[in-house]
């Protein structure tokens, strides 16, 4: 038996599956119980109201500059709470491994969810692990669950942009996606492109702590981009949306990288990145509070809400047109004929 | 029954005619017929058209009956009329009667150019409209840009403020003036007057003397902002350099050409060579922009159309044109009023708003414009219009269907866009719109269905739209809630043309295009297609390569040269020493060659276009482009410099279905650059190999499936070479072809064909 790789016997429920979970699964995410002992965590009831969310995570590669599929799955699911102003408290998680993958990945995976939990200050509280066979899975899929406390007087939600509010950005757009496609695709692209992987939660905190009630919408642009995302919110808030181009923050790499791909930074996805609808009066305190977060230090207005037909995104391009924004079906295809 | 006494028998017969017959003359038309032929009755307009009840001999009832079909008002269009005899009334006179009811068909006039009677009263000091720039008739002036809604009369014109005074009533009320029932008719007493702001807003003129200043700065030089039937234009002095290049800085357009206005027929043969049917285009009703070769000592500064041997004309066509070009300008440069890719101006304030830091001065007037609408641009193809922009003085003209199809509505592509609404066999092509991914377009685009669907009183039942899924015009279409169906882009365009040309049955359709949505997910463009509006089958197509970098492929024509010569030299093709690969730097190159090798947002095209911008890259003409098909327009305009003659290879493989390989072509090209062949016999040569492979697949085609009818579309037949040596190619070999006349074979054609195809589902 090669000690290295985990094998389909290590997801029968049997020995080798205590194994795996005494030696490696549980002493990574310490904060689940020893195996066998109990079905499901017991928790305190937190405060106000409950937040719950999942998401999963089946990134290729599993590990890009900037992060790895474990601290993804720890941050995607964080910030999907902080996105509701809810403070993120435990996580469950669901691994499906492929047979053959490798124990040394697998903990270097376990170890950077560990990491990214106790950075986000929440806790992993319960788990389950299957081995599926060669090519029913791809190396690792991870299924996080979240749940958070929402305090009574927060109302944050994507239908509550209202004619006036600012879009604020934390910083640039489209870092994610390219570091991955880099990765994925072996594309030789320099350094400079990371992937913005983060937990929001204290920078939210920090949002809410300025703006109170003047914080209408909190989004994280992930797939699809701020484009997708901030049509969606003009969608659900009925409302009409402008951008302005020239003030998106993109990286100078990435914008380099997407100009040879031809690819709209716009469109591809960020991980550390949160769009925040703030009444007109509050922005500027917001965007200052936001600097002076380590993840916001790049914070900027790029549009407003404004009256007009509800569902509609124009952006002010840097050559002086409007342009309009809308989903994608799928990916980027050509339109000019 | 009645009779005359020498043996003539009294009849009367009652006709109902359908077209545009309302608001063109159409009633004194046939109230001055009938009173010359000493004719009885009646006419009146109904909801279908125009209605006339006439009685007489039938010697005189024969000559008024070839009256209607020969000698018609300028601006009417007769699309079917039904005659029937009944029984002879007692009655005196002839009468104009009041509307009538009844099933609506009303058609729209396109706005039309002043016409000879009115121009000689512009300038007739005796005329009580001597120099008013608002002068008009029942034959002449705008129709379609000032209707607000029907049935049409002035109070739903944008005139519907100016109230006719005692004099124009007098016109407008007698059915023997030229103005009877005229409803823009206006004089300096009662309608619109001209204005002269500066570029804050500021009134600094009025009327003539508004025109007098706006002459004076025009001559030093100025950019005036010129407000015209369907919108505004930009006007320099075309003769003066310093001034044309000053309106290419500010309107960030940097080589696309501008079309220009001459003061007159005698003017225009200086500037441009001309033939009788050119000449007769340029002084139509319909006024367009003519694309013709420059004279060899044309006077217009070289800036208007720069690397380029033909200019865009036009004529004055409103009476404001006369009035700032007679005896002051031989040629002014008249471009659409916008910022690049923006729609035309049409509306004062956003004008003012938009086009300031563009035109020095503005001069206004206060008559609103209700629908934007281009200049039309045309050239000739063997002696027949062909359209490269279909917009004022055509829209929303009707294209005759070969079947009858339910009422619906096709919303056309994305880059030009343009709409189309079918009621029974009409259908009523929209003016040339625009991009649609521009915001200020796409409403545009809202508003002129709802207008046009408005005005022709059409209730859609059912919607067509292209196969792109992200086409804003796709997106509008789904959310319409009708009933959808999506049809192939270049199925579309072969539609289009057969619908045009009424054909029906099955046909072969060379269509050779820039890209669209193919049915199997890949991007097509150079493109045979066996069918009909039924369907089609793809029976043959350019070998597909990578279109690496999606839409900036198209703007940057570098990266289809190094996908054709990725083709043969691999990795190699990187190291050239050449304008298509020294600009990369070493991480460039590897990102670039992996979106070759694993098709990174690099789908595969078959595009027809994209290999003249490969060609035109290769030749160095051009790597990247500021306008659409520039790097094919300036392909060929070398090409057409070249006293030369032969082709390059090509390879045809495929048998269900014919692949052309243009490999061999590219490796040719290579050798022949190396060898230091002159670039415009390559470019010559590059034309003569896609026009003989374009023969040689259609002629294995037709003798394959027996079909010797052959339709050519797609925006690569606006190339006149390359359209010329296909026509001749197909004609030698005993074909019969079908081209655009009505429509234009780029993408302001295709919601023509959307609702062909969409309609034949549903015939009747
Ligand atoms: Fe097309
Ligand atoms: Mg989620
Ligand atoms: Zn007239
Ligand atoms: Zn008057």
């Amino acid at each position: 038996m090669n000690n290295d790789l985990i094998l389909l016997g290590h997801g029968s429920g049997g020995r080798l599956s205590h194994q795996l979970l005494d030696e490696l699964i549980i002493p990574a995410l310490s904060g689940i119980a020893p195996s066998g002992q109990d079905d499901a965590a017991l928790l305190p009831p937190p405060a106000g109201q409950l937040a719950y969310t999942t998401d999963s995570f089946v990134v290729d590669p599993i590990f890009f500059p900037g992060g790895t599929i474990g601290s993804l799955a720890v941050h995607g699911t964080v910030n999907d709470l902080a996105m509701m102003g809810a403070q993120p408290l435990y996580l469950s998680v669901g691994l499906i491994i492929e047979e053959g993958f490798s124990r040394a990945d697998l903990k270097t995976v376990l170890d950077d969810m560990r990491q990214a939990a106790d950075k986000a200050q929440v806790r992993i509280v319960t788990g389950d692990t299957k081995v599926v066979p060669r090519g029913k899975a791809d190396k690792i899929f991870i299924t996080t669950a979240g749940i958070g406390s929402v305090g009574h007087d927060i109302a944050i939600h994507g239908a509550n942009a209202r004619p006036g509010d600012k879009i604020i950005i934390n910083g640039t757009v489209g870092d994610h996606g390219i570091a991955v496609m880099a990765g994925r695709e072996g594309l030789n692209v320099g350094t400079d492109i990371r992937s913005d992987s983060a937990a929001l939660n204290s920078l939210v905190a920090a949002i809410i702590a300025e703006a109170g009630g003047l914080l209408h919408v909190l989004r994280d642009p992930t797939r699809g981009g701020i484009a997708t995302t901030i049509k969606e919110i003009a969608q659900q808030s009925e409302v009409g949306i402008t951008l302005h181009e020239e003030q998106i923050p993109v990286n100078q790499a990435v914008r380099g990288v997407c100009s040879i791909l031809g690819l709209d930074p716009l469109f591809v996805a960020n991980e550390g990145k949160l769009l925040a609808f703030v009444a007109p009066e509050a922005a500027e305190r917001v965007v200052a509070a936001m600097k002076q977060h380590p993840l916001g230090i790049q914070a900027a207005i790029i549009g407003e809400v404004v009256d007009g037909e509800p569902g509609r995104v124009r952006m002010e391009t840097s050559v002086g047109g409007t342009r309009a924004v809308e989903m994608l079906a799928g990916e980027q295809l050509p339109r000019i004929c | 029954m009645a009779g005359n006494g020498d043996g003539k028998a009294i009849v009367r017969k009652r006709f109902l005619i359908s077209g545009i017959v309302q608001g063109v003359g159409f009633r004194p038309f046939v109230f001055r017929s009938a009173c010359e032929l000493g004719l009885t009755g009646w006419v009146r307009n109904i909801p279908a058209g125009v209605e006339i009840e006439v009685q007489g001999t039938v010697e005189t009832l024969d000559t008024f009956q070839r009256a209607l079909v020969h000698d018609l008002p300028p601006l009417a269009a007769v699309t079917s009329s039904f005659a029937e005899d009944i029984p002879p009334v007692p009655e005196r006179g002839f009468t104009i009667l009041p509307s009538g009811d009844g099933a609506k068909n009303i058609q729209v006039a396109p706005d039309s150019a002043i016409c000879d009677d009115c121009l000689r009263e512009l300038f007739d000091p005796a005329d009580r409209r001597y120099r008013y720039p608002f002068i008009t008739c029942t034959n002449c002036g705008p129709r379609y840009s000032i209707i607000t809604a029907i049935p049409y009369d002035r109070p739903r014109t944008t005139m519907a403020g100016f109230p006719l005074c005692p004099d124009c009533r007098r016109e407008y009320d007698d059915p023997a003036d030229r103005r009877f029932h005229a409803q823009p008719i206006a004089c300096p007493a009662c309608g619109p007057q001209l204005r002269l702001l500066d570029c804050a807003a500021n009134a600094i003129a009025e009327r003539n003397d508004a025109l007098a200043q706006a002459i004076e700065l025009l001559h030093a030089g100025k950019i005036l902002a010129v407000k015209g039937i369907g919108g505004y234009h930009l006007a320099v002095d075309a003769c003066n350099p310093e001034a044309v290049k000053r309106l290419r800085e500010r309107k960030k357009r940097d080589e696309k050409p501008f079309a220009v206005m001459a003061a007159d027929l005698v003017t225009a043969r200086g500037l441009v060579v001309l033939d009788d049917q050119e000449e007769r285009l340029l002084t139509g009703p319909e006024s367009p922009i003519v694309i013709a070769r420059k004279t060899p000592d044309c006077p217009v500064a070289p800036l208007v159309a720069p690397a380029n041997g033909w200019l865009g004309l036009m004529l004055p066509y409103a009476p404001v044109h006369h009035l700032l070009m007679r005896d002051h300008f031989a040629a002014l440069v008249m471009t659409s009023g916008n910022v690049s890719d923006e729609p035309v101006a049409f509306e004062d304030s956003d004008a003012l708003r938009r086009l300031n830091g563009i035109a020095d001065f503005f001069l206004v007037h206060n008559r609103p414009i209700h629908v934007r609408s281009d200049d039309s641009v045309l050239r000739l193809f063997q002696g027949k219009p062909l359209f490269y922009r279909r917009a004022r003085g055509y829209a929303p003209r009707a294209v005759r269907l070969p079947f009858t199809a339910p009422p619906l509505l096709a919303v056309g592509a994305e880059l030009k866009g343009a709409v189309c609404l079918t009621q029974g066999d009409q259908a009523f092509l929209s003016q040339h719109i625009g991009d649609l991914q521009n915001s200020s377009t796409a409403d545009s685009f809202r508003h002129t269905i709802r207008h046009l669907a408005g005005i022709l009183e059409i209730a859609p039942q059912l919607v067509a739209c292209d196969l792109h899924p992200d086409y804003i015009s796709s997106l509008h279409a789904a959310e319409s809630g009708l009933p959808l169906t999506r049809v192939q882009h270049h199925h579309a365009h072969m539609a289009a043309c057969m619908a045009e040309n009424g054909l029906e049955g099955e046909v072969i359709g060379i269509i050779f295009d820039g890209t669209g949505f193919g049915a199997d997910g890949t991007i097509w463009g150079g493109e045979f297609l066996v069918g009909g509006y039924e369907g089609f089958q793809r029976a043959g197509n350019f070998l597909p390569v990578p279109l690496a970098g999606g839409d900036t492929a198209v703007r940057e024509p570098w990266r289809m040269a190094l996908a054709w010569l990725y083709r043969s030299l691999g990795e190699r093709a990187f190291n050239l020493d050449h304008p298509v690969a020294r600009h990369l730097d070493d991480t460039q190159k590897g990102i670039f060659a992996a979106m070759l090798e694993r098709g990174i947002n690099a789908p595969l095209t078959s595009s027809c276009g994209r290999l003249f911008d490969a060609a035109a890259a290769l030749l160095n003409v051009r790597q990247t482009v500021s306008y659409d098909g520039q790097a094919a327009i300036e392909l060929e305009a070398l090409a057409e410099t070249a006293e030369a003659a032969g082709t390059y290879s090509f390879g045809i493989t495929g048998n269900e279905r014919l692949v052309i390989d243009f490999t061999p072509l590219f490796q040719d090209l290579l050798a022949d650059t190396a060898a230091g062949t002159e670039a415009a016999a390559m470019a010559y040569r590059f034309h003569a190999t896609v026009a003989k492979a374009a023969v040689e697949t259609a002629v294995r085609i037709a003798g394959k499936t027996g079909l010797d009818r052959i339709v050519l579309s797609g925006g690569v037949f606006q190339n006149r070479l390359l359209s010329e040596m296909v026509y001749t190619g197909l004609l030698d070999q005993g074909l019969q072809i079908f081209t655009h006349r009505l429509v234009p074979p780029n993408d302001g054609g295709i919601a023509l064909g959307q609702a062909a195809i969409a309609g034949w589902q549903r015939r009747r």
